[in-house]
């Protein structure tokens, strides 16, 4: 489809687009002290955004933009999760203390132009957009990781974020190239077709480039052994771009992962029986499964040794994205669709986590485990949130983070009993998990003082947003059929069927 | 009352709801709310045993409303001669419970909530028929476990209670491998009742890793039950979690919670998995001489009272395993012996229940005693006899009971078991009868310690056993004392249920040899 032509269907895309140029125009007229005016611009665009995307779910068009994008349920399912998150960490941000001092303006506007990149890396079905999307993403992450400049630590995570990013798309960026020299093509499909002409004699070159490619891809999803960069960045950033940090990228890198390994390697455009077909001169799903394995345990066992909240949750992220990929090595429709649920439930406990750390690092000034003695006394709202996310980050019914990890569970074990043991991996790596997660509860309810007086935290805005983040992830853990109805349609209309 | 047990099971987080709008500081009424709840869900209870036909073995008041269609998950419940008893436990301890906590300040609103909650997770466990239910009613009580016992346990409490929930979730991470595998092996489905039926079929000759299917999924569903029994060597977290956690809390564990691992075993591993209960039978009965002899040798070890009654847990749910073993004595190959696998089986569940009662009304004298003294050191006291005669009968009765003497119900289930389990496991039911004697030991070893001797001046106006913990007690005694005369009430409420258990375990596990 011509570029004239597809411009009807990037409606999202282009008001996204706009939200972040209205939002620099607008910053310039703001005073500083009303910078954070800008925030309305750019939430009610990205509100524009998701009603925009809606009205034109349900439809599938391959070839936008000659080629090179996508519009399908699949992406659908990933813009409307990934502007959702935009969306929640904005508000987050209104009540950062952390951010008092610095110009606002722009931090709404870098993180408008950040989703834009992150909804074209869900939808790229061609080479270079999938590199444009990726580098519009990282640069965008290294300011907004740096966004406090006059904290070291800040200077340190965007430094590191830096180095690693432009080393690891580097890489990528070499495997992608060998791809395009081997096959002549930048789009999926035909990538696909041409790697089935290739003789055995090239079948060093293509592992190479698979190699690179996931480099790059395991950076971006914090997969082990590219995950060093992770707590460090993660630690540094402000707390609201940690939080969206460990969830948007997460999901649009996945979302690129199986788009593109299913579209370019996988035997036919759905995931078939005769999975990795081009590959299979190499064990891949065992690669993966083992890579699977090694990210969330080596994630949990260092999470275990944290003092700071936050830093405990950085590795903690690393372990879930190991939860996350064990989905990709069955590469089945079910493991797909649970690896789909999986994000949405992480997108909500992980955010509401993080909400109510930064929300402790503000009010009680420290992000330690001391930090939180007490808190389940004072403020009963926030106690029992906090106790709520940490029980659905274990993965403990009946809340949400059990019915996504039910499905990631389930979808190995359907694959037969060859993955029974990553299974049990995945088990028992979510009981390691529990000793960390509750060791906030403790402090939360068993240390500290008692106090009889409970508050609720003074703004509004702060007491709605845990509600909204901890009520979902409550009651998902009861009823989840309509989410898992929409996961399952959209991945019928990328599987072709 | 079409709906009675989901109003069994619900009725507790309906009180929880009620206490949560109520202000902190009306500890009265908050505790007041807890009682009506629960006495609520006991009258309920024993009106389900009244309308029960005990004549039918199959399942009964079933509910059955659609919940995930898409993954064929079904909100199931249903009760047998298996479940009520444990249901009627259940709502007995925790509407004794109520009471034996009553004297809690601390966090009052919180303590009550979280106590209904375990309640609702205890009656799901026992009523709920799909799988992906059960699982969730499972997991539902460990925070509440979790809390309990690190908030209101003694000194070494944070500790104990993220033992008990590492370990208890260990186990059950485990069993949801095996119910995963199980659903997508035996025709995509949850629903208990259908898994009964085409889980043996589907099993049958299936190999992973050069294993039997059977095997492996019986290993993963024992070990997650085995935790909850215990069953050596998983008990370690028991003893710990016991003498940290308040009285009520242990009665409750001990009581019901204890029996969630064998009633599991039991209402999955037996119905599901019948070839390997012919494969198994000779290790359960071997694990439960263990527990027997292994559980009496560390109670007569302790100096601590409430750790001694512990330890005894840990011995009379050896018992119930041994009993549990004796049902392939119906099968052809030994001997078609339906009346020794009857009494065997018949009499694990009933140790069951027993075991409920006697040891609730053991922690709920132990909690007694140190509420007065502030210690529970067995060697402290002495002569107690003279300074609390009320009390002391109440121990020398829950102590007798528990020894296992004639005329108390512990009798009849222990004398059932080893009647059953003789037949085909002779060795072991013979070494195992040395526990009764272990088991006398430490009861009248502790009992003289205690209650004999020179008397402790310290204690002489130690207050008397009160009323409220009296009427704790009395119901549980009388229970202990009727059924011990005369069982037949519980055996027939049981027995059509488990002959049909019987029954389905031996003729549709006859592959044994093949495993």
């Amino acid at each position: 489809m011509s570029n004239l032509e597809s411009l009807k269907f990037f409606w999202p895309e282009l008001i996204l687009s706009a939200t972040a140029l209205i939002a620099i125009l607008s910053d310039l007229i703001y005073e500083r002290k009303d910078s954070h005016k800008v925030s309305f611009w750019a939430i009610g665009g990205l509100l524009l955004t998701f009603i925009t995307i809606r009205l034109f779910g349900g439809s599938s068009i391959n070839g936008l933009f000659m080629g090179t994008m996508a519009l399908d349920p699949f992406s659908e399912f990933f813009k409307i999760l990934i502007v959702l998150s935009t969306i929640i960490v904005m508000l987050m941000s209104f009540n950062s203390s952390e951010l008092d001092g610095y110009r606002k303006g722009e931090y709404y506007t870098i993180m408008s132009i950040m989703a834009f990149g992150l909804v074209m890396m869900t939808s790229a079905i061609d080479v270079l957009m999938f590199y444009v999307a990726i580098e519009i993403v990282s640069i965008m992450s290294f300011f907004l990781a740096g966004y406090l400049k006059r904290n070291p630590n800040s200077n340190e995570a965007s430094l590191k974020y830096v180095i690693y990013g432009a080393f690891s798309s580097g890489v990528m960026l070499y495997g992608l190239s060998i791809l395009f020299g081997l096959t002549g093509e930048t789009n999926f499909f035909a990538i696909k077709n041409a790697i089935s002409q290739l003789g055995p004699d090239s079948n060093l070159a293509l592992i190479l480039s698979i190699v690179f490619i996931l480099v790059g891809l395991g950076y971006k999803i914090s997969a082990v052994p590219f995950h060093f960069w992770t707590p460090d960045v993660y630690e540094g950033s402000p707390t609201s771009i940690t939080a969206y940090l460990s969830v948007a990228p997460k999901a649009a890198g996945f979302a690129l992962i199986i788009r593109f390994f299913n579209i370019a390697f996988g035997s036919n455009s759905a995931m078939g029986s005769d999975e990795w077909s081009s590959l299979n001169s190499l064990p891949w799903p065992f690669l993966i499964a083992l890579l699977s394995a090694a990210t969330m345990t080596i994630g949990n066992l260092v999470a275990i040794q944290q003092q700071s909240v936050k830093r405990m949750l950085a590795y903690s992220s690393i372990a879930h994205a190991g939860y996350m990929m064990m989905a990709i090595p069955v590469m089945s429709q079910s493991g797909i669709y649970g690896l789909m649920i999986y994000l949405f439930m992480y997108m909500l406990m992980n955010l509401g986590a993080f909400f109510v750390v930064m929300y402790v690092q503000d009010k009680f000034d420290g992000e330690n485990f001391d930090a939180f003695n007490g808190l389940g006394w004072k403020m009963p709202l926030l106690g029992i949130s906090m106790t709520l996310f940490m029980v659905a980050l274990t993965g403990l019914p009946p809340t949400s983070g059990f019915v996504g990890k039910f499905y990631i569970f389930a979808a190995v074990i359907e694959a037969g009993n060859q993955y029974y043991w990553l299974a049990f991996v995945g088990v028992i790596n979510s009981v390691v998990s529990l000793y960390y997660y509750i060791k906030v509860v403790r402090h939360m309810y068993f240390e500290g003082e008692r106090s009889d007086i409970v508050s609720l935290p003074e703004s509004k805005l702060t007491t709605s947003l845990v509600l909204v983040l901890a009520l979902p992830t409550f009651f998902l853990g009861w009823y989840f059929s309509p989410l898992v109805e929409w996961a399952n349609n959209s991945l019928n209309f990328f599987l072709g069927i | 009352m079409s709906n009675i047990l989901s109003w069994i099971i619900w009725l507790p987080v309906i009180g929880m709801l009620v206490i949560s709008l109520i202000p902190r500081n009306n500890s009265k009424i908050i505790k007041q709310i807890a009682a009506i709840t629960s006495g609520i869900q006991l009258l309920l209870a024993t009106y389900l045993w009244q309308v029960f036909d005990s004549s039918i073995g199959e399942m009964q008041f079933m509910e059955r409303v659609e919940w995930i269609p898409s993954f064929n998950i079904t909100y199931i419940l249903g009760v047998d001669g298996l479940s009520l008893p444990m249901v009627l436990l259940m709502a007995l301890i925790g509407f004794i419970g109520i009471f034996v906590s009553w004297n809690i300040d601390k966090a009052v609103k919180g303590y009550f909530s979280l106590f209904l909650l375990l309640n609702t997770g205890v009656m799901g466990v026992f009523l709920a028929l799909d799988f992906f239910l059960f699982y969730i009613f499972w997991e539902v009580m460990l925070l509440p476990m979790y809390f309990l016992i690190g908030m209101w346990g003694g000194p070494q409490r944070e500790y104990a209670a993220i033992k008990f929930f590492l370990y208890t979730l260990a186990g059950s991470v485990l069993m949801l491998i095996a119910i995963l595998a199980l659903y997508f092996t035996c025709g995509n489905t949850f629903d208990m009742l259908v898994l009964m039926e085409t889980a043996p079929v589907a099993l049958n000759g299936m190999l992973w890793w050069g294993m039997s299917a059977i095997k492996v999924i019986w290993v993963l569903l024992f070990i997650g039950f085995a935790i909850k029994v215990p069953v050596f060597p998983f008990h370690t977290w028991l003893p710990l979690a016991h003498v940290e956690a308040p009285t009520a809390i242990s009665v409750i564990l001990a009581g019901v919670l204890l029996k969630l691992g064998v009633y599991g075993i039991l209402r999955i591993n037996y119905t599901m998995l019948p070839d390997g209960v012919f494969w198994f039978a000779g290790a359960l009965a071997l694990l439960g001489l263990i527990n027997v002899i292994w559980g009496a040798m560390c109670a007569l070890a302790q100096k601590d009272l409430k750790k001694l009654v512990a330890y005894s847990s840990v011995n009379h749910m050896g018992y119930t395993l041994l009993g549990m073993s004796a049902v392939i004595a119906a099968s052809g190959m030994n001997g078609s012996n339906l009346i020794s696998a009857q009494a065997g089986v018949g009499g694990a569940v009933f140790q069951m229940f027993n075991h409920g009662t006697i040891s609730a009304m053991l922690f709920i004298l132990v909690g007694v005693i140190y509420d007065r003294a502030h210690h529970r050191d067995i060697e402290g006291f002495g002569g107690l006899a003279s300074q609390m005669p009320v009390y002391t009968a109440f121990v020398a009765i829950a102590f007798f009971a528990g020894l296992g003497l004639p005329g108390f119900s512990g009798f009849v289930s222990e004398a059932m078991i080893f009647i059953g389990a003789f037949p085909v496991f002779r060795t072991i039911v013979i070494i195992s009868t040395l526990g009764i004697l272990l088991n006398a030991a430490y009861f009248l070893w502790a009992f003289q310690r205690m209650f004999f001797g020179p008397a402790n001046e310290k204690y002489n106006d130690l207050p008397e056993i009160n009323s409220r913990e009296l009427f704790t007690v009395i119901p549980l005694a009388v229970i202990t004392l009727f059924l011990g005369v005369y069982p037949r009430p519980f055996l027939d409420l049981v027995s059509s249920t488990l002959n049909l258990l019987i029954e389905s375990v031996v003729t549709i596990g006859g592959y044994a040899g093949n495993l």
